[in-house]
């Protein structure tokens, strides 16, 4: 039913101060806004591109980690890691359905991460070296990806709201699962175990920082998605909450964090950290990213190899359908 | 994309607590079938239920939001409809 909401694009056209005033309203008071309750067009908008960028972030995630499946250290981690996939496909899926209730279908959204006119997040263009990584990205990515996603089960679009409550309740085990292949790594491991855990933090820890967007003071579409209560919190602050909480939880692991700037402020109660380098997050979002292009081709074959399965998929259900309407007619006869 | 789109079906689980089955979301599939099969994989992956209905998202026939006030609001003036509405003496007790 939800793509084929009752009011069509056109009749949310811009220039309507009074519902737009109406709507407005609604949100500040909390309400939930439904499928085919009346909204703005920018909202929508802006919704359909949030919640797309974050579907395919959730399906390009599955490459990196996919990586190590064969080559998982033991069976336990196999079995764990092939969970912790499946689950960001299933995570797509909540997402893809809930940008579809905006009126744009799936293989629409598809077709743009395809042809690069939509994103997804900067993190995943970065590639799994090491079986470090695989603990870097459960307790780090999926760690700052929970810390973004806690305010967005709040947010002001229902069915994005409902899927992102779904998607927090799981990716708490992502990250328990990634943090323990730390600590297995550096309490138990060897001295060349520890190194590889040391190295996959030094690569990975800038770009976990950037995964929370660029800084308030550039940030395009802050103030609007705040006032529509898309958003909670502003990406700086996501990123301090990020910080204060994760340190200590390196530090337990006996790592230390690539930031000779890293220090406690006794007055603040945070953790101060250096400049991010917003010019690599630039390069890597336009497509210049060490893995970018291959992401894209990977995903590419993947809905090419595919065609075929929902090809036959839908023929055969056309099959059945008809061997079922010749029995009830031959039944009737 | 000249691909054919793969119906919208939706949702619907009983969770173990034994209630009645509430949509939980949408999944798309060719035939009812595998909207079984894929909504048991995308839906029911910690416990979540017992009992698994899909049903054709074009089957849903919803009421029209704009007609909220006039569907619902009246309900909510006809207090007779409420047991705090009537009196009952205290001697009488829990009724």
């Amino acid at each position: 039913m939800y793509t084929q909401s009752l009011n069509t694009r056109e009749a949310y056209a811009a220039g309507d101060p009074e519902r737009e005033a109406r709507f407005q309203a609604r949100v500040d008071a909390e309400e939930k806004i439904e499928p085919n309750d009346w909204m703005p067009e920018g909202y929508r908008k802006t919704l359909v591109r949030q919640i797309a960028q974050h579907a395919h972030s959730e399906i390009i995630g599955m490459l990196p980690e996919g990586n190590w499946i064969t080559r998982a250290p033991s069976l336990k981690r196999k079995a764990a890691l092939l969970a912790k996939v499946q689950d960001e496909g299933g995570h797509g899926a909540y997402l893809y359905a809930a940008a579809e209730t905006l009126g744009v279908s799936r293989e629409e959204v598809m077709e743009q991460l395809l042809s690069g006119k939509q994103k997804y997040s900067s993190i995943f263009n970065y590639p799994t070296l090491s079986w470090a990584d695989i603990g870097i990205i459960g307790w780090l990515v999926d760690g700052a990806a929970i810390m973004n996603q806690i305010p967005l089960c709040r947010c002001s679009y229902g069915p994005y709201a409902r899927a992102m409550i779904r998607i927090c309740k799981e990716e708490s085990f992502h990250q328990r699962q990634g943090y323990e292949i730390m600590v297995t790594l550096c309490r138990d491991g060897n001295a060349e175990q520890k190194a590889m855990a040391q190295d996959a933090l030094n690569r990975w820890w800038w770009p976990v920082l950037m995964m929370f967007g660029p800084p308030d003071s550039t940030s395009q579409h802050t103030d609007q998605s705040m006032r529509w209560k898309i958003k909670r919190f502003t990406n700086d602050e996501l990123r301090q909450k990020f910080v204060d909480a994760t340190i200590p939880q390196g530090h337990y692991l006996g790592l230390t964090f690539p930031d000779p700037d890293l220090k406690f402020n006794e007055t603040t109660k945070h953790w101060e950290f250096g400049e991010i380098d917003w010019a690599e997050f630039k390069r890597v979002i336009a497509g210049d990213g060490p893995c970018n292009r291959q992401r894209i081709r990977q995903r590419t074959k993947a809905d090419q190899d595919g065609a075929w399965v929902r090809e036959a998929a839908l023929a055969y259900a056309e099959k059945r359908k008809a061997r079922r309407e010749a029995m009830t007619l031959q039944a009737a006869e | 994309m000249t691909e054919k789109n793969i119906p919208l079906w939706e949702v619907f689980i009983r969770s173990r607590t034994g209630l009645s089955h509430r949509h939980v979301g949408s999944v798309h599939a060719a035939d009812a079938e595998m909207a079984l099969q894929n909504a048991r994989d995308v839906y029911t992956r910690r416990g979540e239920g017992l009992s698994l209905w899909v049903v054709p998202s074009s089957a849903i026939t919803a009421s029209d939001p704009s007609d909220k006030d006039t569907l619902f609001e009246p309900t909510a003036t006809k207090i007779y409809r409420h047991p705090t509405f009537y009196e009952v003496p205290d001697e009488v007790g829990h009724m």
